[in-house]
C-alpha cells in the first residue's frame, strides 16, 4: 500500500466513524410497525444513543430510508421515488417481515419484499420487531457504514 | 323496536319484494328484490318508527364457491343499518346475478355509500346504478379484474413496478 492508499484508508475510517453516528433517517411508515418504531425512538429505548435520533421528513436530507410497514403495489412507485430522491450515500433498512418478504400478506395487494424494488442493507424481521431487534439492526447498519469504502 | 317487528314492518309494506327473512342469534336480516332495494332502504331511513339514519356498512359476498349455493345468484350485496334514535339494527341483503351485476346506488340516501360502493365495485365488480363517480377505491386504475371474486387466481400479481412473482 502506497502513502496515498494509507491516507485514503485512514480517511475512510474517519468518515465511516463520523457517518455511523450521524444517521438521519427518513421514516417511511405505512403500518403497525410504526408503533414499534416510535417506541424505539422514544426515551425508553432512546435511539438517539446511536446518533439516529433526528428523523428528516425530506428524502433529500436523509441518509437512511427506514421502510416501516407493509408496502402495497399501489404504494411501490412512491417508495421507489422516495429512494431515488435521496442523495448518496444512502442506506435502506427493511423494518418488519412485511418489508422483508411480504410477511403473511401473500396476496394480490402486497409487495413480496421491498428488495424487489429497491436495494436493502439491513433486514429486521419480526411482526413487529421488538425495539431490541431494531437497535440490533441499527448497530449492524452502523458496522456496515463504518467499513464502507468511499469513492473519491 | 325489536328485530322481528322491523322485519314484520318490511314484509307488511313490501310484500313479495321481501324474498326472505331470517334471524340468526338476534341479528335480523331481510333479503329483498334487487330493483326494490332503494325503496326498501328509503323506507327504512324515512319511517319514524324505523329511522335508520346510519348506513353502518355496505359490502358484498361472492357465493360462487359456497357449498350449496354454487348455482344460485352469484353475489349478495349486504347493507347494515343502524338507528341512533331507536338503537336498533337490521341487515338488508340483495341477491345479484353475475351477468346482471347492477344494484341501485344508495348514495342519494346516505352519502357514506359513495366510498362503500366504490370499494364493492373495486373488489367484486358489482356496479351501482346512479353512483356519481364509480371508480376503483383501493386498487390502482391499471389493475385488471376484481380481487375478491372467488375466481380471481390466488397467485395472480399485478405490480406497477418490480417483478410479478
Amino acid at each position: 500500500m502506497g502513502v496515498g492508499g494509507f491516507f485514503t484508508s485512514k480517511l475512510d475510517e474517519a468518515i465511516g466513524w463520523a457517518r455511523k453516528y450521524s444517521i438521519f433517517q427518513y421514516p417511511f411508515v405505512t403500518a403497525c410497525c410504526g408503533m414499534e418504531y416510535m417506541a424505539t425512538a422514544c426515551s425508553h429505548y432512546d435511539v438517539d444513543r446511536f446518533g439516529a435520533g433526528l428523523p428528516r421528513f425530506s428524502p433529500r436530507q436523509a441518509d437512511v430510508l427506514f421502510v416501516v410497514g407493509t408496502i402495497s403495489h399501489k404504494m411501490a412507485p412512491v417508495l421507489k421515488r422516495i429512494y431515488d430522491q435521496m442523495t448518496e450515500p444512502k442506506w435502506v433498512v427493511a423494518f418488519g417481515v412485511c418489508t422483508c418478504t411480504g410477511g403473511f400478506y401473500d396476496n394480490y395487494a402486497t409487495v413480496q419484499g421491498i428488495d424487489t424494488i429497491i436495494p436493502v442493507d439491513v433486514y429486521i424481521p419480526g411482526c413487529p420487531p421488538r425495539p431490541e431487534s431494531v437497535l440490533d439492526g441499527l448497530m449492524k447498519l452502523q458496522d456496515k457504514i463504518a467499513v464502507q469504502v468511499q469513492r473519491y | 323496536m325489536d328485530g322481528a317487528a322491523i322485519l314484520d314492518e318490511l314484509r307488511a309494506r313490501f310484500g313479495a319484494a321481501v324474498l326472505d327473512t331470517h334471524d340468526h342469534r338476534g341479528d335480523h336480516t331481510a333479503v329483498v328484490e334487487r330493483m326494490a332495494v332503494r325503496d326498501v332502504l328509503r323506507f327504512c331511513r324515512d319511517t319514524d318508527a324505523l329511522h335508520f339514519d346510519v348506513l353502518m356498512d355496505l359490502t358484498a359476498v361472492d357465493y360462487s364457491k359456497f357449498p350449496g349455493r354454487e348455482d344460485g345468484p352469484r353475489f349478495e350485496v349486504v347493507y347494515h343499518l343502524y338507528s341512533l334514535v331507536h338503537n336498533h339494527r337490521v341487515r338488508v341483503k340483495v341477491r345479484v346475478d353475475e351477468d346482471e351485476a347492477v344494484v341501485p346506488s344508495a348514495v342519494p340516501l346516505w352519502p357514506i355509500a359513495d366510498w362503500f360502493e366504490r370499494e364493492v365495485w373495486d373488489m367484486f365488480g358489482i356496479r351501482f346504478e346512479g353512483h356519481p363517480d364509480l371508480r376503483r377505491l383501493l386498487m390502482y386504475e391499471a389493475f385488471q379484474g376484481h380481487p375478491l371474486r372467488k375466481d380471481y387466481p390466488i397467485n395472480r400479481r399485478q405490480p406497477l413496478i418490480g417483478p410479478a412473482h
